[in-house]
């Protein structure tokens, strides 16, 4: 008797969200384990998490902050992996949105108070710079068939390099030069107060601060839903998801399809990048400490998977695993396993991963079949 | 002469270089059976911190006992972490990318490797054993030779005997064949009564033992102490190594110690006042930008076959399927 993975010819639509739902299930009840044999209380850890995600004062709007990224990224990555384009430069791309961004807010921006002009102009540019650097990769593999996983991996090195350049290795116009602070400690220049995103602030909680961003995201994420799921383009590109072949046969141009979707990949993380300067930094944050440290574009990958590449989908688990980052980040150093958050979200990951099995795949305990004569 | 900047510069070529090779022979392995493993920096990180613990808190007789034991426990960590990518990918067939970047999430700097460092304590101390250089003081100070061959740690040749053994496994023995066959074309290795299974299991751990030992270096020999996320990166440089070296063992000590004289330049010519324009940006880029120039070249028009990318490389196997 053994067991056999086979494949199932029709997919139940509620395995589609009970596995998902399940595989954080079983993460947390996993990294509990790790917990208990490396001397930890998981029942306090695990409370102090939600606490510091969901709870207390503030920590909302802390974590919509961190899931903003978040759901850029983790977009971006599904608007690719959805055509099994496997763009893994989301961060790269972001960067250089953030990149983009700044350098149209610092050159027509000016004083006074949020200008939508500057706002839009930012958001264009973030775009242009994050689909840019995406249609790199997404050239090679266009013409010459080059492996788009490793060479976006690559460039996001690459960015990240340009990033440190601009603000610790030069005297780009990026970088603030005045004062005495910028001769002591290299920093980005500040944004001009109508290139800074506004916020609104709902009255729960003791104040929600909603970045301008998180809109964004939603639209995005609404945009790219209605694209895949309602448009002959986004059917094209599940076709060719699933089967090469069976689309080139239907006559999509896949070239065509290819150089599309990774621009709108790298389109959608380079909008992340400029909600970072826009809503967050205010300023290019070329610390390689800082913005770089964050990973948000490896993130994205996580929250992309997670959401089964559902652009609506990836939108709440941004904020699951945005309310992670944000518990992870408060409570570092006092009395909470540094590291923790890391090992929930890979084990998350490797649970969605064992469930897709279980969406695509039957196990079925065979008998051996008796030799006949 | 022995302080010109090219010996310097390859000598310490050889030093940084030696992480990048351990861990991209592993990949290699790894890649030549059809496994892809993006998880590579993650389980470099796990072999670096236990690794070093091992060495700072099991007392074995002597510190060469000790050493041996830190690189066998970074190894048995290493395989323990590529265990986890082996099951999800070769048994479950889930998708080998994902599953990669899963296991650097998990197991990376922000992830197990912290954990485990932060709850031992390990930060903040320098290593208690260290690998120090093998040869007599009187050999390192023979010209060019000297620093570059006879200035190295134990660490070192015991990485050019790797290159040797694999190098030979695959083009001279039984299994190094099948091997190949079963990143080729699994379907025909199956035929031939080949363990596809087996035999991907086997060297994704393998794989996985080396990335181990890559970390470890870092840990005991290169920078003797535990800092978290200490391999910088390293480990998706080696990943890109395979590539650069058109998957051939040879090729990847050639082009990790091109890698690792990268690293050591900037410094290096910022020491001797050299001013060669934005040092520290083309020197930290290039490793990453010729790498996408050399999978370019792979890629044009089938040149891959040619040059060594194993054709399954990146997919699952499933008999009934194939």
């Amino acid at each position: 008797m053994r067991l056999r993975i086979e494949r199932r010819l029709d997919q139940p639509r509620w395995l589609a969200v009970v596995v998902p739902v399940l595989s954080v299930a079983a993460a947390l009840a996993i990294a509990a384990v790790v917990l208990l044999v490396t001397g930890h209380n998981p029942i306090s850890n695990y409370r102090k998490l939600v606490d510091a995600a969901f709870v207390q004062t503030g920590s909302i709007g802390q974590t919509l902050i961190a899931a903003t990224p978040l759901a850029f990224t983790g977009l971006a990555a599904a608007a690719a992996f959805r055509m099994r384009l496997y763009n893994i430069g989301g961060e790269g791309q972001l960067y250089m949105g953030a990149i983009f961004g700044s350098g149209i807010g610092l050159l027509i921006g000016g004083s006074g108070s949020a200008s939508p002009g500057v706002i839009a102009a930012m958001v264009a540019a973030g775009c242009i710079g994050g689909a840019l650097w995406a249609s790199i990769p997404g050239v090679l593999r266009a013409f010459l068939g080059t492996s788009e996983i490793l060479t976006s991996l690559m460039l996001n090195y690459v960015a990240g390099y340009i990033l440190t350049f601009l603000i610790f290795q030069s005297q780009s116009y990026w970088r603030e030069t005045k004062g005495f602070n910028a001769t002591v400690f290299p920093t980005g220049k500040q944004l001009p107060s109508n290139a800074i995103w506004p916020q609104w602030t709902l009255h729960t909680q003791g104040g929600l601060p909603i970045p301008l961003g998180l809109f964004f995201a939603v639209l995005a994420g609404v945009v790219l839903w209605v694209l895949y799921k309602r448009t002959k383009f986004g059917f094209e590109v599940q076709v060719l998801g699933d089967s090469t072949g069976a689309a080139r046969y239907a006559g999509v141009r896949i070239r065509r399809k290819i150089l599309a979707v990774m621009a709108i990949s790298g389109a959608v993380a380079g909008l992340g990048g400029a909600s970072q300067v826009g809503d967050f930094s205010h300023g290019l944050d070329g610390d390689p400490n800082g913005l770089q440290k964050q990973a948000y574009g490896y993130s994205g990958i996580v929250v992309a998977a997670l959401g089964r590449y559902n652009p609506l989908a990836v939108l709440l688990v941004a904020l699951l695993i945005g309310g992670l980052d944000n518990a992870g980040n408060t409570l570092q150093g006092a009395d909470f396993p540094s590291g923790l958050v890391g090992v929930i979200q890979g084990i998350i990951l490797f649970c969605a991963l064992g469930g897709e099995v279980l969406v695509r795949h039957r196990i079925r305990v065979v008998r051996p079949v008796a030799a006949t004569a | 002469m022995n302080h010109s900047l090219l010996v310097v510069l390859i000598a310490s070529g050889v030093a940084y270089g030696t992480p990048l090779l351990f861990a991209s022979l592993g990949e290699l392995l790894a890649e030549r059976s059809g496994v892809l493993n993006l998880g590579v920096e993650g389980m470099m990180l796990v072999g670096a911190v236990m690794g070093f613990w091992s060495v700072q808190r099991v007392h074995v007789g002597s510190a060469a006992l000790s050493l041996i034991l830190g690189l066998i426990v970074a190894a048995f960590s290493g395989a323990t972490m590529a265990a986890i990518h082996a099951f999800l990918v070769i048994t479950l067939r889930a998708n080998q990318i994902v599953s990669g970047l899963a296991l650097t999430i998990f197991a990376g700097a922000v992830g197990l490797s912290s954990y485990i460092g932060s709850d031992l304590n390990l930060a903040d101390n320098p290593s208690s054993h260290t690998f120090q250089p093998f040869f007599p003081n009187a050999m390192q100070k023979w010209p060019v030779v000297g620093p570059i061959v006879f200035g190295q740690t134990a660490l070192v040749y015991l990485s050019w005997l790797c290159v040797i053994a694999i190098a030979y496994y695959l083009t001279r023995t039984r299994p190094g064949l099948n091997v190949r066959a079963v990143g080729e074309a699994p379907g025909a290795a199956d035929a031939m009564g080949i363990s596809v299974v087996k035999y991907r299991y086997v060297h994704t751990l393998v794989g996985g033992a080396f990335a181990g030992v890559a970390g470890a270096t870092f840990t005991l020999a290169l920078t003797p102490q535990w800092v978290n996320g200490i391999t910088g990166g390293a480990g998706w440089i080696a990943i890109a190594l395979v590539i650069f070296a058109f998957w051939r063992p040879e090729l990847c000590l050639v082009g990790a110690y091109f890698f690792g004289a990268l690293q050591a330049l900037a410094p290096e010519l910022q020491a001797r006042n050299i001013s060669l324009g934005p040092t520290e940006l083309w020197t930290n880029a290039l490793p990453y930008g010729a790498t996408v120039v050399v999978l370019v070249l792979v890629s044009w028009r089938g040149a891959a076959r040619r040059l060594g990318a194993p054709s399954a490389l990146g997919t699952a196997y499933a008999r009934e399927e194939a």
